[in-house]
């Protein structure tokens, strides 16, 4: 019999740590693909991570580089002033939906418009999970939050922000995708996204977004499975998929 | 209505809807979330507004605009979201609307903890925004003493055209006491046509606003502001003493959840025969300077214990009071941790000494 | 007079709803009452727990650090909060999921297999309200009577038979801590 061989690992880029994400949660699939990227890529200690305020304020705990915790939505800010101040150095936010999406607007919309030179994970999973299970701005049609206790009515809380079409929009250049976590097939390429969104970073080309679909089976009241099936049917044909913007394809006038 | 048990938030949300508030912008944030989640139901039941605004900045800002438009307004939040309501705060007394705002607060500073804390203490009282303005603050100790004082703020709120902010520390919003909602009766509300932004058929236009390039314009605004102020620490004046009279010995100041755990150490001290009691400012700005004077000035007294969930805030404005004539003393808790009466019963014999009542 | 209970084990296991319904009916009773809730990040998996406070005055600090009473519905509220009960004071263990009792010899013990009575009634989630009973019963914070009062007013407006199922669970609850077989008095 032949010696075993490795062949699944923890990344170093992550800690050896249990999560405290709820079973079923996506949070932590999302972190091992930034983690594998950071890995493949060798960029683990030079890396500055930003976490948000949200079920990942904690990531600090996990990702194995250096780390800041910013206040509620302000992310992007901390990172503009991390890497303007070591433009050599690679820096991230991962952010949630509330944070990024909701009270942290002005923050993103701006350093993408700058053209920061960071990378920003987005997880968007419908709600505000750390809080409860209050609605996020993108929280979908009649969904039923704590504060929608009649589902979300698009007449009076609006449309979900489709975060990365919207930041797509600007015509700094920027790499923009959306990509998903629910499934191998999808998580495969979210992978790819990923490690591409740090490698534009990593040869100082441009802002880069990844918008990551993500599930939240205790506030949205479903099992695991019932989630990645929601996410499926409710979020993938509203949240389109792919890629949205691209330095090597500058915008046509 | 008989008797309901509630909890703190949803009682405060409740009594807003008593007090006849027409519209509530909100931001969630623990351990205040359940006013947002109560008020989501509740406001469009009563035809009331109800909006979930994208920051705490925001929601702030919301209150100023419909504040401005002639309606009874409020938010609620928790400590890190009340620090960006400052600038709201500083913008409404400026342009002199009534609105209520409601701090849960919690342990900091920077994003601390969830847990009950008075760590907003002179943030709420000296001001969170810029400029010279001054909130008008009360700090309940039960969920009934925190529906009545929210009531009260909507009617104090329109005589002052001024904000009021109720403090809470986050056990006021957790616990559940019985609340009486019977013997509440709805503020009459303010005649704001003379200023409201509503639209100028047959008048001419109204401006809302708080820019004023003339320094001698501006300074007549401050003085009225500061006439305001002087108003409110004429009438406004709220406390309570409590085993005061012969006045103790030892004497705590304590205010909000703090004063209920002092309560129990008083009664337990008094059991042992010692002389002690407490002077739990309900206003705390106005600050309730004279009144505790009166008590604290008394020769019987010899000391004073200020005790707060806080490194001392309030102490503060307990040590201008006393202007030095008495030993005053701290013990705070901080974390999110809340002292618990055996605590507060050490160290009031230290203070006691041999002969005052401190048995062991 | 002052009373208190601290009822503690999972989240889910119904824990609050247990105190909440204690708390009504101490103001049934006309009494003060005041319900505190853990609200740390402990809330999510870890130990839940409520503590009610009954009293015929004003209600002082919400802060019991001495509880009179403990419940404690699964082991971990067991090793946290045996310790506290105040000396002579009554501590009631879930026996299903707890085979262990404290090793303490000044305070009352008495074991309720909560889950298996609950389970024999086919009402498995319901361990709650068995153990509300066997508490109510065995302490006398507040009268069999009033928090009965309490299940007909709160469950009477749910659908079908739940109010009988609830009542049939904390009856059984009341005769296992009234049976008294596995009461160990140290
Ligand atoms: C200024 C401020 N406002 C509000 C909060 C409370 N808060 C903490 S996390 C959060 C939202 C989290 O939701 P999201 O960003 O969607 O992340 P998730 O938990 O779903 O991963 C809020 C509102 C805060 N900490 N600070
Ligand atoms: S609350 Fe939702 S987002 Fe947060 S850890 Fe749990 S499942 Fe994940």
């Amino acid at each position: 019999m032949s010696a075993p061989t490795t062949i699944f690992r923890r990344p170093e880029a992550l800690r050896d740590a249990f999560t405290h994400y709820c079973p079923g949660c996506t949070h932590g699939i999302i972190h091992r693909l930034v983690a594998e990227t950071l890995d493949e890529l060798g960029l683990r200690e030079r890396t500055v991570g930003i976490a948000p305020v949200g079920c990942s304020v904690l990531c600090y705990n996990y990702f194995n580089c250096d780390m800041q915790e910013a206040a509620h939505g302000r992310a992007p800010a901390l990172a503009t002033g991390v890497k303007r101040v070591l433009p050599d150095r690679i820096v991230f936010t991962y952010q949630g939906d509330g944070d990024l999406a909701s009270i942290g607007t002005a923050e993103i919309i701006h350093a993408a418009n700058r053209g920061e030179k960071f990378t920003t994970i987005f997880v968007n999973n419908a709600i505000y999970g750390m809080t409860g299970g209050q609605m996020a701005p993108t929280t979908m049609p009649n969904q039923v939050t704590t504060t929608c206790p009649r589902g979300r009515d698009v007449n009076t809380a609006g449309w979900p922000i489709p975060v990365a079409d919207v930041l797509a929009q600007l015509r700094t250049p920027a790499y923009i995708e959306r990509v998903a976590v629910h499934t191998p097939r999808y998580t495969v390429q979210a992978k790819r996204a990923i490690r591409q969104a740090f490698q534009y970073q990593a040869e100082n080309r441009c802002y880069s977004f990844v918008e990551v679909l993500s599930t939240c089976p205790t506030n949205w009241g479903k099992t695991p499975n019932e989630s990645v099936q929601w996410l499926e049917d409710v979020m993938v044909p509203y949240f389109k998929l792919g890629l949205k913007k691209s330095p090597d394809r500058p915008p046509v006038d | 209505m008989p008797k309901k048990l509630m909890k703190g938030n949803e009682a405060l949300g409740e009594a807003a809807i008593v007090a006849g508030a027409q519209a509530y912008f909100c931001y969630p944030i623990t351990p205040q979330t359940e006013i947002a989640e109560y008020l989501a139901k509740r406001m469009p039941e009563v035809g009331g507004v109800f909006v979930q605004a994208e920051s705490e900045l925001a929601a702030s800002q919301m209150i100023f605009g419909a504040a401005a438009a002639g309606a009874r307004v409020f938010t609620t939040s928790s400590s890190p979201g009340i620090s960006l309501m400052g600038e709201a705060m500083s913008y409404i007394t400026a342009a002199e609307l009534p609105a209520v705002f409601i701090n849960i607060m919690r342990c900091g500073p920077g994003l601390g903890g969830i847990l009950p804390s008075q760590g907003d203490y002179l943030q709420a009282v000296k001001g969170a925004g810029h400029g010279d303005y001054k909130l008008l603050v009360l700090a309940p100790s039960t969920i009934q003493e925190a529906v009545d004082l929210t009531i009260e703020a909507f009617r104090l709120a329109d005589k002052y055209r001024n904000p009021v902010m109720i403090i809470g520390d986050g056990l006021i919003g957790q616990m559940m006491e019985p609340v009486d909602f019977e013997s509440c009766t709805k503020p009459p509300r303010l005649d704001c046509s003379a200023w409201a932004t509503t639209g100028c058929a047959g008048r001419e236009p109204h401006i809302v606003k708080t820019l004023f390039l003339d320094p001698n314009v501006l300074e007549e605004r401050n003085r009225t502001l500061k006439a305001k102020y002087e108003r409110m620490t004429r009438e406004e004046i709220r406390f309570e003493t409590y085993c005061c009279d012969p006045p103790p010995d030892l004497l705590f100041a304590a205010y909000g959840t703090t004063a209920r755990v002092v309560r129990t150490a008083v009664d337990h001290l008094r059991e042992e025969g010692a002389s002690v009691g407490m002077f739990r400012p309900i206003s705390v700005y106005p600050f309730p300077d004279d009144a505790l004077r009166q008590v604290a000035h008394h020769p019987a007294v010899r000391n004073v214990l200020v005790v707060e969930m806080s490194m001392g805030q309030m102490l503060e404005d307990v040590q201008s009071a006393l202007q030095g004539r008495r030993p005053l003393h701290f013990y705070g808790r901080g974390g999110g941790n809340v002292p618990a009466p055996e605590e507060l019963i050490d160290e009031a014999r230290k203070l006691l000494g041999n002969g005052h009542g401190g048995k062991r | 007079m002052q009373r208190e209970v601290t009822f503690a084990g999972f989240g889910g296991q119904g824990i609050m709803t247990a105190g909440k319904l204690l708390a009504l009916a101490g103001m049934a009773e006309g009494k003060e009452v005041c319900w505190i809730p853990s609200y740390g990040p402990e809330m999510r998996g870890g130990t839940a727990y409520c503590t009610v406070v009954v009293a015929d005055r004003l209600i002082g600090s919400p802060i019991v650090n001495d509880p009179e009473n403990v419940f404690a519905f699964n082991r971990p509220s067991l090793d946290k909060f045996a310790p506290r009960v105040r000396p002579g004071g009554l501590l009631v263990i879930n026996s299903s999921l707890i085979d262990v009792q404290s090793p303490r010899h000044d305070i009352t013990q008495v074991l309720v297999p909560c889950n298996d009575l609950a389970n024999q009634l086919k009402n498995g989630r319901s361990i709650n309200i068995v153990g509300l009973g066997a508490f109510v019963a065995r302490s006398g914070m507040v009268s069999l009577e009033a928090q009965r009062s309490v299940l007909h007013k709160e469950f009477g407006r749910k659908k079908g038979d739940v109010l009988a199922a609830t009542l049939e669970v904390f009856e059984a609850g009341v005769r296992a801590a009234q049976g008294d077989k596995e009461t160990v008095r140290a």
